[in-house]
């Protein structure tokens, strides 16, 4: 039973992971501390519980030690460059607006980038959401809303394309 | 009627598609009237879209092997020490039940009663309960009265749990079990080696008053009894007989005291 219930759960929890960490390995070492305490303390989730949620919440709060512990070495961690971390690199086309696009979630305070992440990415409820940050459920639709405008304040801020420079800048 | 402001809950759902119908016909509406509004929230549309096609994705990835959960329970199972008896147990068990020996049993033996038939419930939910690593019992030690309230409401009399740490065991906590006799208590015990005890207590209605009779079975021996229409088993492993005997005659005469 507990197989069945958590093996479903391992892609989304790497994506969480990731997209918290930028950074690949870093994100699976989490996922399977968090896989590995979720086992340890099977018996005490709560039985009407939601298992998601529940696993969720274990990996959130890894993720935010993970990310303290990061900030408290200061920068000589460097985070993974570009978009190392994704699955596909952006499409040439896309390439400079998706850059902008990740280097503005990069640059969002952690609650408002897991809100976004949780909401957006992984399709949890806000009462969800709300659970696994351990916050009243106007503080997550508050952080939602500060973290899109913010979002589309630095995407709009940035330069303009100009079809020929985007040539020149393109990632390959 | 007049309906409820639009608030920016409303815009950032509407953005996520989690209002009702009514109400997200009721901010398409209003965006179709606020154009600046609505430019933003086509904004945060747009955004939702890029992000999920960028980072959907990594949900693909072959999941590696470090991460592959049944090894990480495996591993889990090993570290947290199952007992030898255990997997003994479960091989006596499938052996058992592979050479047809359940059936047989049922059909050609009248069935148990009274202490024997106690006996052989408990030496049953030892089977299943012992080895079980994820729950071997409902509730726990540590929960209170909760158990105890629980037993005696199913019961319909209050069941005390032995205390058996001068014998070595701890008290891990309970559940009510089914029996062919209605609703028992469970409690189970280990020590230190991660050898575990179970003692099931029952009423009675045949052997009301018995003394203690050994039980012996391929995977589960221990003794039974009843005293004052209440039954008692105490099992464990079928090797742990002799170890046995001095604990159930603790466990009786704490009963005995309590009675």
């Amino acid at each position: 039973m507990m197989i069945e219930l958590l093996e479903p759960l391992i892609p989304a929890l790497r994506r969480y992971a990731r997209s918290l960490l930028r950074d690949r390995t870093a994100a699976d070492d989490l996922v399977q501390d968090c896989l590995e305490r979720a086992i340890a303390h099977w018996n005490q989730r709560r039985v009407d519980g939601d298992t998601r949620r529940w696993v969720f919440t274990i990996l959130h709060n890894l993720a935010m030690t993970e990310l303290k512990r990061r900030s408290a070495r200061s920068s000589d961690l460097d985070v993974e460059s570009a978009e190392n971390w994704l699955s596909t690199p952006a499409s040439q086309e896309d390439g400079l607006h998706h850059r902008a696009l990740l280097r503005a979630l990069e640059a969002l305070p952690e609650d408002q980038r897991a809100v976004i992440l949780l909401v957006s990415i992984e399709d949890l409820s806000y009462a969800d959401a709300a659970k696994i940050l351990d916050v009243p459920i106007g503080t997550v639709m508050s952080r939602l809303s500060r973290a899109r405008e913010k979002l589309l304040k630095s995407i709009r801020e940035m330069p303009a394309e100009p079809a020929g420079r985007s040539h020149l800048r393109r990632v390959k | 009627m007049i309906s409820r402001p639009i608030t920016e809950d409303d815009l950032n759902a509407f953005v996520d598609q989690r209002l009702d119908s009514v109400r997200q016909a009721e901010v398409a509406a209003y965006l179709e009237a606020h154009p600046d509004v609505a430019e933003r929230v086509t904004g945060y549309a747009a955004q939702r879209d890029d992000l999920r096609a960028l980072l959907l994705p990594i949900a693909d990835e072959p999941v590696p092997a470090a991460l592959n959960v049944r090894h990480i329970a495996e591993r889990h199972g090993r570290r947290s020490r199952l007992p030898w008896w255990a997997a003994a147990a479960a091989a006596v068990l499938i052996g058992f039940g592979g050479a047809g020996g359940w059936t047989l049993r049922g059909l050609s033996d009248p069935p148990l009663q009274g202490v024997a038939s106690l006996g052989q419930e408990a030496a049953d939910n030892y089977v299943v309960y012992g080895p079980d690593r994820l729950r071997p019992v409902e509730l726990r030690a540590g929960a209170g009265t909760e158990l105890a309230d629980w037993i005696s409401s199913r019961l319909g009399r209050q069941v005390g749990v032995p205390d058996l740490e001068a014998s070595g065991y701890r008290f891990m906590g309970g559940r009510v079990v089914a029996t062919p006799h209605g609703p028992a208590a469970l409690f189970m015990y280990d020590n230190d080696h991660g050898m575990r005890l179970v003692m099931l207590s029952r009423p009675m209605t045949v052997d009301r008053d018995v003394p203690m009779q050994p039980l012996s079975q391929p995977a589960a021996s221990g003794f039974s009894w009843a005293a004052k229409g209440m039954g008692y088993s105490l099992v464990g492993p079928a090797d742990a007989q002799a170890l046995l005997h001095p604990i159930a005659d603790e466990v009786r005469r704490q009963i005995g005291n309590d009675v």
